[in-house]
């Protein structure tokens, strides 16, 4: 194995508040330049890995390094690594270029020079011109953008973004996703994405850690995470998959044991195939999402917009691969 | 704007006396708490609630009948004086005028609370407060001295008593046994009168804090399931602003049992706890005895409170 | 509450609101009237007449200037003691959850819930007990007791306003504890702390009962204005001192409702 330094490492690491375990033993590598996406649901420990990694919080056993240099003791001012908060934490009493410029300031960066950079991060992130303003004079996506070009602007090793997202409207998170997106790619730093949104996980991430009662349940790429879950939670949280017991899978499809199916991969013909009946249906768009009664399990099917359908309570015939039936890792 | 990774990753303090300190007090946040807690908790701590102690303390000595000493001597032979009818008389009678101050205050803070949380907008509201913390802030002594203007025998009240006409009246009150007396100015009904005023503004703003958070939705709830507008004050309303008048009778009740320089400047011979107090620790010399009377708000206080914090009154204050 | 915002209010309440108001603010007003009165020896309404000698003769008085120069150092300094404690106190009581914090919140709002005489009279045994003589500094002690409350409520009223993030964010972005203190929480609790200095300035100016028992000789304005209340030998005097207290309390006090309108209000619940 080459010698690959890693941007993040978490060593066995434990964050205890009591008896709360936020996080517990926790590994993780995350890759210089790669574009990682912590994601779970709310209390699952994500966050405080988040705090973590930029100094906010210390653990309470285990090691962590970035870019090989041990991270505990170290305050999060003597790191280079930079945050986009939730809330985006922007001064009001300063103007958006104050902000921007703050971190330089407080490192004796003289006035003129941290202006330039100022102005140039600003540009960066889309909003020339708009030094002069308050926050408070911006709209909830200028803002974000105000706190990205702040972090950004100290050329930090690891950028840190937590649920960047999360108060934008769709549209315009949508739209911020793809810039974000390119922006790391453009700039080549290692992005640390915190997020309970899996659709926004899958679309953006390079690498994907699911977090669970402070654990990491899986570490993979998006198409892994997706299509591959290994264990319950995952494949429930991360697209909603069939979760079907041991009698179901070996009737159906030979192994033994609990196994995920994505709904997608459910095909509906109408003479060969299992027998099902229709319980009901909901209207997605581009797709229909069907709830099946298979005997006494409950299965979810996706069916492309368009697909004739029969009535509810009608009885129809469906099937499935057996390569799209993944044996999951933990068998409850 | 270009992203030249820099080399490292930790940066070094930056120095000085600051910049080390800074470290310390970072890696040690108890330390910091410490040493932020110390200067206010060793002042309070010290001066106020050691004097407190030493006030305590005192009410278990005597005093020496013959020689006017304080005998520091544990003994409960003060507390046994306050029960003497006299010094009864005095903490009935302050408990009694504490209790209708506190009555008189409600019922004349409902309307501008009620008024200034429910109906005042932008520029009233802003007038409404300002309204109502004027005279709360402005000095406790000038408007006790109002008052002895306008109750002075002289003064604008009997003037005006005078030209409505209505004199007989004000004469019919003050022949009256307890609240009259011989002017306002002399009388328990003048006292009455100024306590309410001073202690007004304290009864208005925990009302009106409290009727602020109830939520505009509630009120029309309350509309859409059938109440009259009556009804939705009598049960909604109301109930919703009791916590904001138990904690501002906290203060009408606490601040008048408190008070000796209203009853000494408008009112009767008749003493109350303050000034009991103060003539005791004064003129007469008797610590103990004085601190004895103090115990007496501080434990009516300390139910008071207990009571309060159980009907929510303190998320008001 | 915004339901009413179309609706007006019933006249029976218009009118009890507004007597209400009335009833706050005409005796304080009647001062102003007092104030240039011709009538030196009763309080007569409606006044004889007329004349603004009484101004001229206040401002030659040196016992006036005396209590009035007294009162301004003792508030100055109480201030001052007063809104370091607190803010530190605040500080503290925000920034982190510990045993006790209930316990000190308690402890800065008690010189202020006990009947002043409690504080008064506390004080003074202590001094006797102590042996302390009474002095300049025996009054700078006991005001600035009870006006750390003033500052500490104004103050942790904003920290709990300014969320936590920024001064993170401050940290984050390369700031050490003490520029984050100069840079972003200094700024955000200026005004807060303008606010509460100038209301424990007023408190501390206008204080008279904790005063008579820590005083001794001394006479702050407020204690000479109760001597003249007990003893009236100059009402015209008492009657300019009265106005001109009423006119240098306002201004502290409106300073602070502008610094704070948006927002917290101004901490006098606790006065």
């Amino acid at each position: 194995m080459t010698h690959h330094m890693t941007a993040v490492s978490f060593q066995k690491v434990s964050r205890h508040f009591g008896a709360v375990r936020a996080v517990d033993e926790v590994d993780l590598e995350i890759r210089p330049g790669e574009f990682f996406a912590m994601l779970g649901p709310s209390g699952s420990g994500k966050t405080t890995c988040l705090r973590l990694i930029a100094g906010f919080d210390q653990p309470t056993a285990g090691h962590i390094e970035i870019f090989g240099e041990t991270a505990e003791g170290v305050p999060p001012y003597r790191r280079n690594v930079n945050t986009v908060f939730q809330d985006y934490a922007l001064f009001p009493h300063l103007n958006v270029a104050d902000n921007v410029a703050y971190g330089l300031m407080v490192r004796g960066v003289p006035r003129a020079e941290r202006m330039r950079e100022a102005a140039s991060a600003l540009e960066l992130v889309k909003l020339p011109g708009y030094g002069a303003r308050k926050p408070s004079q911006l709209s909830g996506g200028q803002r974000q953008r105000v706190a990205l070009a702040r972090a950004l602007v100290n050329r930090p090793k690891v950028l840190l973004l937590d649920e960047p997202l999360g108060a934008l409207d769709l549209k315009l998170r949508e739209q911020m996703q793809e810039e974000l997106k390119s922006l790391q790619k453009a700039l080549g730093v290692t992005f640390v994405f915190v997020t309970h949104d899996q659709g926004e996980a899958l679309s953006m991430a390079d690498r994907i850690a699911v977090f669970s009662e402070g654990r990491v349940m899986q570490v993979g790429t998006p198409e892994e995470i997706y299509k591959r879950p290994r264990s319950r939670f995952v494949a429930d949280f991360v697209g909603s998959s069939n979760v079907l017991p041991p009698d179901f899978v070996a009737r159906h499809g030979g192994a033994v044991g609990w196994a995920s199916l994505r709904p997608e991969a459910v095909r509906l013909s109408e003479h060969e195939g299992i027998g099902a009946t229709i319980v009901s249906r909901s209207f997605l768009g581009a797709s229909t999402r069907l709830s099946l009664m298979v005997g006494g399990q409950r299965l979810h099917a996706t069916v492309p917009a368009g697909t004739s359908l029969p009535d509810d309570g009608s009885p129809v015939r469906l099937a499935f691969d057996r390569a799209d039936l993944h044996l999951l890792d933990d068998q409850p | 704007m270009t992203m030249a990774a820099t080399t490292v990753t930790m940066r070094p303090s930056r120095g000085g006396v600051f910049g080390h300190l800074s470290d310390v007090l970072w890696r040690n946040p108890r330390l910091t708490l410490f040493l932020m807690l110390t200067p206010p908790l060793l002042w309070l701590g010290i001066i106020y609630l050691g004097s407190l102690f030493a006030l305590l303390l005192q009410s278990f000595f005597s005093i020496d009948e013959y020689s006017g000493l304080i005998n520091r001597e544990f003994t409960l032979k003060t507390y046994a004086e306050l029960l003497h009818p006299s010094n009864l008389d005095i903490i009935l009678r302050t408990l009694v005028m504490s209790a209708t101050v506190t009555v008189g205050a409600a019922v004349v803070a409902f309307p501008i609370a009620y008024y200034a949380a429910r109906y005042a907008r932008g520029k009233w509201k802003a007038l409404f407060y300002l309204g109502i913390m004027l005279p709360l802030w402005s000095s406790y002594l000038v408007k006790v001295y109002a008052w002895k203007l306008i109750l002075a025998r002289e003064g604008i009240l009997n003037w005006l008593f005078a030209k409505a006409h209505l004199t007989w009246l004000l004469d019919a009150w003050l022949a009256l046994p307890i609240v009259g007396g011989n002017s306002l100015s002399v009388s328990h009904t003048g006292t009455f009168l100024v306590f309410l005023y001073v202690w007004l503004p304290y009864m208005i703003l925990p009302i009106q804090a409290a009727l602020e958070r109830v939520p505009a939705n509630l009120v029309e709830a309350s509309a859409d399931l059938g109440a009259s507008p009556r009804q939705t004050f009598t049960k909604v309303l109301l109930p919703l602003a009791l916590p904001g008048v138990i904690a501002g009778s906290i203060f009408t009740f606490s601040l008048t049992m408190g008070d000796y320089i209203i009853p000494q400047i408008v009112g009767t011979s008749r003493r109350f706890i303050g000034q009991a107090v103060y003539a005791h620790q004064g003129t007469a010399g008797n610590i103990p005895l004085a601190a004895a009377f103090t115990v007496v708000p501080i434990v009516v206080m300390g139910f008071y409170l207990w009571f309060a914090k159980r009907r929510g009154a303190f998320d008001a204050v | 509450m915004r339901s009413d915002r179309n609706q007006s209010a019933p006249v029976g309440l218009k009118i009890a609101a507004a007597a209400g108001l009335l009833f706050l603010h005409l005796p304080i007003l009647l001062i102003f009237v007092y104030a240039f009165t011709t009538e030196e020896r009763t309080y007569q309404w409606p006044p004889p007449g007329f004349t603004l000698k009484w101004f001229a003769v206040t401002w030659n008085r040196p016992d006036v200037w005396e209590a009035l120069i007294l009162s301004v150092k003792v508030a100055s300094i109480s201030t001052v003691i007063a809104l370091v404690l607190g803010t530190l106190c605040a500080a503290a009581v925000s920034g982190s959850r510990f045993f006790g914090r209930e316990a000190i919140s308690l402890l800065v709002i008690l010189p202020i819930a006990l009947p002043g005489i409690i504080t008064g009279i506390a004080l003074r045994s202590a001094f006797s007990l102590a042996e302390i003589p009474f002095s300049f500094w025996t009054i700078i002690l006991g005001h600035a007791t009870f006006c750390v409350v003033i500052v500490y409520n104004n103050a942790i009223a904003r920290f709990r306003r300014t969320s936590g993030s920024l001064m993170e964010a401050s940290m984050d972005l390369g700031a050490d504890g003490f520029q984050t203190f100069r840079y972003v929480i200094l700024p955000n609790i200026g005004t807060a702390l303008l606010a509460g200095g100038m209301l424990a300035f007023a408190l501390s100016f206008d204080e008279v009962i904790v005063t008579t028992f820590t005083a001794g000789q001394q006479q702050t304005l407020p204690i000479w204005m109760l001597e003249e209340l007990v003893r009236p030998r100059q009402r015209p005097v008492t009657n300019v001192v009265a106005m001109v207290v009423v006119i240098v309390t306002f201004l502290p006090i409106l300073v602070a409702y502008y610094l704070t309108r948006d927002g917290d209000q101004v901490a006098g619940g606790g006065k």
